[in-house]
């Protein structure tokens, strides 16, 4: 092999020092449940361990009656490219969200019930916020059946027990 | 790049995936595994000629398409190739590796 080309493979594929990712997801709109839920099933791909706390909003994509009805945010989010008053017109984010998820589906991105159960069998663990759990009065059976547990941001820390674990807050 | 296994001469990606699926054999298979650190069961057998037949059909392969593959589920399939299910797996299969993100 040419130097040049293994300086090249050392850069893209070297053995990656990333070895567990957290992720908490504090939002309920589908492109942010979406990007936690493609972080860490990419992760557990590629044999790094992933964990995901979800907290305050983010509780939303796994109490069973909510999580099939995310929505994508129409208003204040520029990148809609549409008037902020037409996005906050009735049915607009309804329409919105269909379009995305049918974009979705046509890549094979999984359903939030169904990528839910993908992460958990593929060992990812999936933890509820206390503090958020008590606030929004819920209860363990409104959450998905998957979940591991109903654990403090202090466990959730704890959780980062190895080098090159690495913490992210969407 | 080239790669010598089982006596016969392989061409492979930089990231040593089989460029010519014609060359794989079983030998090659139980080297590749090796080389990963796993020894081959008739499950991982089972898996291996299961990914070679979605390639045939031109199947994209997906962490979701395990699921619904009726032939393992998807903590079986990370119990067999635990460094990364899909990427490890196809190595071994010598089909290319898989583009999806998902």
């Amino acid at each position: 092999m040419h130097l040049k080309t293994k300086t090249f493979k050392n850069k893209i594929m070297g053995k990656t020092k990333v070895k567990k990712m957290l992720f908490i997801l504090s939002k309920a709109t589908i492109e942010n449940a979406y990007a936690a839920f493609v972080m860490a099933n990419g992760a557990r791909m590629e044999g790094i361990e992933s964990e995901i706390f979800f907290t305050f909003f983010g509780l939303e994509a796994i109490q069973k009656k909510k999580l099939e009805h995310l929505h994508v945010a129409t208003v204040g989010n520029p990148a809609m490219h549409m008037p902020t008053m037409l996005g906050g017109l009735p049915g607009v984010e309804a329409f919105a969200t269909k379009m995305m998820k049918k974009e979705m589906e046509k890549l094979d991105m999984p359903p939030v019930g169904e990528f839910l159960e993908i992460l958990s069998d593929s060992g990812c663990k999936l933890w509820g916020c206390k503090l958020a759990v008590d606030m929004f009065h819920l209860k363990r059976e409104d959450l998905i059946d998957q979940l591991d547990d109903i654990i403090t941001i202090g466990d959730f820390y704890s959780r980062a027990d190895q080098e090159g674990t690495h913490l992210l807050f969407i | 790049m080239d790669l010598n296994i089982a006596g016969i001469r392989l061409d492979v990606t930089e990231d040593g995936y089989l460029t010519d699926v014609s060359q794989w054999n079983k030998e090659i298979a139980i080297e590749l595994a090796k080389a990963e650190g796993i020894e081959l069961t008739d499950r991982h057998w089972e898996v291996l000629a299961w990914l070679q037949e979605q390639v045939k059909n031109e199947v994209a392969l997906s962490i979701r398409g395990i699921k619904k593959s009726g032939i393992i589920d998807i903590k079986g399939f990370y119990a067999l190739f635990p460094a990364g299910p899909l990427k490890v797996s196809t190595k071994i299969a010598g089909v290319p590796k898989p583009k999806s993100c998902i």
